[in-house]
């Protein structure tokens, strides 16, 4: 990995590949010649731009008219190339038409949804951690990040019981496919059929539960705020990144708390801490790495000419450790003031379900630091490879009742 | 630059340079207000940076949205009449001086 010779427009051209193994497996120095080599890259390897510091993340994020959505979020140019499956209704669309669909799914995880799920959401988290107590050992990926979203999202979207095996791998294909055509992504794809006939399935009216999320975009129809071929595509997104992601955040401030066992004592001193621990964990682990914006015009970014049609490559991740923006980016600390932070994004397309992911985390941070003295690493952590996901597949620990 | 006086839960007063088209909650995180947490860093999403605002200024701000209204229903400490986001409130020198008060709490 080199920075190589400038461009005509003066934006250095990297060999970096961030969508290689070795890429995903340590990331950072990477992410910091990207940073440090200029406000906007170039990288040979896909064909693409690519912005890793926070200013240029953020001014990207926050230009939705410049950079658009709507021809994929992917490397894939939705005008050039036919998308693996219908484009999502929100996270692929612009305004006018992502403003009406975001404003339906806005509401169905509002604030005020939020307060109807919380106690159901804290009681599962409890009854996690007392099976967990009775474990000792086990592994916090499969039986925690994993179990405590599995054991109250589902229900809470109103799934049916049969099936829900497929969740996880369904959002690990949609992952997978917003990266170039690696392995990666053509394994996910080809394998990707019994997955999505279950999604395409779920997402119907007839197979969701009165009450939960699914039937409450379906009554948005009734209301005439969408159609009714509108209805489940916007369930899909629920069920595309509802889950996964929040398995990956919950498994990152586990991952950080568990290697920071300073934070850890700090949160079990004062458990109002919870939520910003999970928070400052997005931040530090960005669960999300990257995605892809693409030029509707000709456009000026800090300095570098970028013409039209072409793809953008957010670095999230790297934006969100920029020492630019942040005070010593490299430490967790739950303390700090997040707020700004672009690990759910920023802008009209800022992480719709952001409110249901902090919930989880910090009612499952809550219910571990009150009842857990310590945790320990007690085996090799191994990495889940994905293009656009950032966390871990196995996280062996053993934990101390408190 | 218009100031901001924020008058947290317990009475003390704090009062906060803004620097021109920035947000009351932009002015609030920059100088470390504490009781602004501003999750979603000001996308309007969130409702944690709730404020009750003065009476006497009430009127002199810009109209609510229909966003904003909705959010305001979800504030962890109870909406009151004069409640808004500060997310929601761009300074300009004719809200010099403005008062706000600071919910108990914002989750």
């Amino acid at each position: 990995m080199t920075a190589s010779g400038s461009a005509g427009s003066g934006v250095p051209h990297l060999d970096v590949d961030p969508f290689d193994m070795s890429f995903f497996a340590d990331p950072y120095p990477a992410h910091e010649l990207l940073r440090e080599a200029g406000p906007v890259v170039y990288l040979d390897k896909w064909n693409v731009y690519g912005v890793a510091r926070y200013a240029e993340v953020y001014a990207v994020l926050n230009d939705p008219a410049t950079f658009c959505s709507s021809r994929g979020v992917g490397l894939s140019d939705f005008k050039k190339e036919a998308p693996w499956r219908p484009p999502s209704l929100i996270l692929e669309a612009d305004p006018p038409a992502h403003t009406r669909t975001r404003a339906v799914l806005s509401k169905v995880l509002s604030p005020t949804a939020m307060k109807q799920v919380r106690d159901r959401f804290a009681a599962a988290a409890e009854e996690r951690v007392d099976a967990l107590l009775d474990q000792r050992r086990f592994d916090a990926i499969t039986d925690l990040a994993e179990a405590y979203p599995l054991s109250i999202f589902p229900d809470a979207l109103g799934l049916k019981p049969e099936g829900r095996e497929h969740l996880i791998p369904y959002a690990g294909v949609v992952f997978n496919a917003f990266g170039p055509p690696n392995r990666l992504r053509q394994e996910a794809i080809e394998r990707s059929a019994p997955h999505q006939a279950y999604v395409a399935e779920q997402c119907q009216r007839a197979n969701l539960a009165p009450g939960g999320f699914g039937a409450c975009i379906h009554a948005q129809v009734d209301e005439g705020a969408i159609t009714s071929t509108e209805a489940p595509l916007l369930v899909r997104s629920l069920l595309s990144a509802g889950l996964d992601t929040t398995v990956n955040g919950i498994g990152a401030a586990v991952y950080c708390l568990a290697r920071f066992p300073d934070q850890w004592q700090r949160l079990r001193e004062d458990l109002t801490l919870a939520r910003g621990a999970f928070e400052e964990a997005v931040r530090f682990e960005s669960p999300v790495q990257t995605f892809f914006r693409t030029t509707t015009r000709e456009v000026e970014l800090s300095g570098a000419k970028i013409g039209e049609g072409e793809k953008v490559l957010m670095f999230l991740a790297a934006a969100n450790r920029d020492p630019r923006r942040w005070d010593k980016p490299d430490r967790y600390h739950i303390t700090r003031r997040t707020s700004g932070h672009v690990g759910f994004g920023s802008g009209i397309h800022m992480c719709v379900g952001q409110l249901v992911a902090r919930l989880e985390g910090e009612v499952m941070l809550t219910a571990l630091a009150r009842r857990i003295a310590k945790i320990e690493i007690t085996g090799e952590p191994k990495r889940r490879f994905n293009n656009t996901l950032r966390g871990l597949d196995s996280l062996p620990v053993t934990i101390t009742p408190a | 630059m218009p100031d901001i006086i924020f008058i947290h839960a317990d009475g003390k007063p704090d009062r906060v340079e803004t620097s021109d088209g920035e947000s009351a909650m932009q002015a609030a995180t920059r100088h470390v207000v504490a009781a602004i947490l501003a999750e979603c860093g000001g996308n309007a999403m969130c409702a944690t940076c709730h404020v009750y605002v003065d009476e006497s200024w009430l009127a002199r701000l810009p109209a609510m949205a229909d966003d904003e209204d909705a959010l305001l229903d979800g504030t962890a400490a109870e909406r009151r009449p004069n409640s808004r986001l500060s997310c929601q409130i761009t300074m300009t020198s004719q809200l010099d001086g403005l008062v706000l008060r600071l919910p108990e709490r914002q989750i």
